[in-house]
């Protein structure tokens, strides 16, 4: 049960004097049930990676399997195999279309031939899922919802189709921070609920360390680091220092306040784990 | 996919003729053309598949890819040769069956009309070639500006332009975006009938269309709040200026058809 990446290049606009690689010799299996952050400055390659997973753009070398199946392949399971990765694109609040909310979210499981009960059946679960009411919600136009649930509908439109494996490219991107929170909280419960695969990319180191159980760098088109949270921001700053990344403010505040003679414990990443280390130090409940 | 395509064919560098001014490229283009259908003998042919040659040569331009935008209008070329041929008036009957008769001279007419075709068509792509869209467009404002006076809006035509050419590289990012956004939801574009097809199209045109005007819309204000009042009084960041090397190319250009004059009018 995983995706797979065999040594996958992939160039934009191959053969114009506008050329560009955008991945290089990139290997790696995303299992179910992983939380994978995929981390890397603007144009090192993230979302084009991403792209990958579900087939959208196909390698210019190389190969992509979805359960083991070949994506490049003749095998008849493939439509089905990408329509268990599901793919939340950055603002996807501009990719809804239908006159309501019900319609838009049931247009995935539809397509995926889905019966009518069925369908309405995993719009009310999705809608539930990002914390939008069925009766208010699923008759009203989308268009007059405020932004940040527009963007909720839009990810509703992909949980509807169960994926095992979601992609998620920067969901928070523009969003106050109770909206983001709201967002990862529902990713958060989605994720335990259902024991799917889900990989985000993000600009929030933050963001990487708290959700994630495994982090992935990408730097010029190519992964520089894969490993835990712990791993990757505890002993490779100076690797990203020089991907033009840092390591989350948790654990710079950690560093300072142990520098300043707090005696707090190694390896805190996380905003809640490190207030809990700083109560129990200072002896406060 | 869709961002593959690219817009109009600028292909940069930076040949000589890269850096002509753009009016010099249009009118010299314009003055070419002319020359083109002053042709009549074969020395006069010869010379103009030179002259071209030579400006191919001096752009630096892949010659191949020069030569791949006769591709599109190759029916037309080979239409026009081929009616020539069977059509073509004249006395020295070379084949004759039925109504079909070829003679000399419209073997001659055909090829040289064809040729024609070709000679104007590689001369223009040279000029897109060489000449990204933006200069292009403020070339053709400046050309236009002597035509103020008798009411042609030229710089709400150029302003129109540039922006029309502005955006349409990120309206087909957009439309890329929207393609793979409702791919990934399982929207199939491919089966079904022409109606069924055109229904498919309405989740990437919905969104499409909204985006469009939201960005109209943010455009809008943002020229507002920059105090954009249209073309009067107004100056610009790049200005046009010639330099000697357009004097050069004007010079030339005059010469090549003197020579095409002198061919037609007083041949050796």
């Amino acid at each position: 049960m995983s995706i797979r990446l065999e040594h996958v290049d992939f160039t934009y606009m191959q053969g114009t004097p506008y050329e560009k690689q955008a991945l290089s010799d990139v290997s790696l299996t995303i299992n179910k049930g992983e939380f994978v952050a995929v981390i890397g400055h603007t144009g090192s390659g993230k979302s084009t990676m991403v792209q990958h997973l579900n087939g959208l753009l196909r390698p210019s070398k190389g190969k992509v399997f979805i359960e083991d199946v070949d994506l490049a392949g003749k095998d008849p399971q493939i439509k089905a195999c990408k329509q268990k990765v599901g793919m939340v694109f950055q603002y996807p609040e501009h990719q809804i279309f239908a006159e309501t909310v019900f319609e838009d979210i049931a247009f995935g499981p539809r397509n995926k031939g889905m019966s009518e009960e069925e369908v309405e059946q995993q719009v009310r679960e999705a809608m539930n899922f990002v914390g939008m009411d069925y009766a208010t919600y699923a008759k009203r136009s989308p268009f007059q919802l405020s932004g940040g649930q527009m963007r909720r509908v839009a990810i509703a439109g992909v949980i509807a189709m169960k994926p095992d494996y979601l992609i998620l490219d920067e969901p928070s991107a523009g969003l106050d921070p109770g909206a983001k929170e709201a967002i990862f909280e529902r990713i958060m419960k989605l994720y335990q609920a259902r024991k799917i695969a889900i990989i985000l990319v993000t600009h929030s180191m933050e963001e990487a360390a708290r959700y994630a159980n495994r982090i992935l760098v990408l730097s010029k088109s190519r992964i520089l680091l894969d490993g835990t949270p712990g791993e990757i921001f505890l002993h490779h700053r100076e690797e990203l220092r020089q991907a033009s990344l840092d390591i989350p403010q948790t654990v710079q505040l950690v560093e300072l306040l142990r520098r300043g003679g707090l005696k707090l414990p190694e390896g805190l990443l996380t905003e809640p784990a490190v207030v809990a280390a700083i109560k129990k130090v200072r002896g406060l409940h | 996919m869709l961002a593959d395509i690219t817009l109009g064919q600028y292909y940069p560098g930076n040949s000589v003729i890269h850096q002509l001014d753009p009016r010099t490229k249009i009118l010299g283009t314009l003055l070419f053309i002319i020359a083109i259908f002053m042709a009549t003998n074969t020395v006069g042919y010869v010379f103009l598949c030179a002259f071209v040659m030579a400006v191919i040569l001096a752009s630096r331009l892949p010659v191949g890819m020069v030569f791949r935008s006769l591709k599109p209008l190759a029916f037309i070329i080979v239409l026009t040769m081929a009616l020539h041929f069977f059509m073509g008036e004249g006395e020295q009957v070379l084949f004759e069956w039925q109504f079909l008769r070829i003679t000399r001279e419209g073997l001659a007419m055909g090829v040289k009309m064809s040729l024609r075709l070709v000679l104007l068509l590689l001369i223009s792509s040279v000029l897109t070639f060489t000449t990204s869209p933006i200069v292009l467009t403020d070339g053709i404002e400046s050309l236009l500006n002597p035509f103020k006076r008798i009411g042609v809006p030229a710089h709400e035509l150029a302003m129109m332009m540039t922006i029309a050419l502005r955006f349409i590289p990120t309206l087909i990012e957009e439309t890329d975006r929207i393609i793979k956004a409702q791919t990934a939801r399982g929207a199939d574009f491919t089966s079904g009938n022409l109606l069924q097809k055109a229904k498919n199209m309405l989740p990437v045109l919905i969104p499409l269309f909204i985006s469009a005007f939201r960005r109209a819309d943010e455009l809008a204000v943002a020229m507002e709040a920059r105090c954009y009042r249209g073309g009067e009084g107004r100056t610009r960041m790049h200005e046009l200026a010639y330099t000697h090397v357009d004097v050069a190319a004007f010079v030339l250009i005059v010469i090549v058809m003197a020579i095409m004059a002198v061919l037609r009018w007083w041949p050796l």
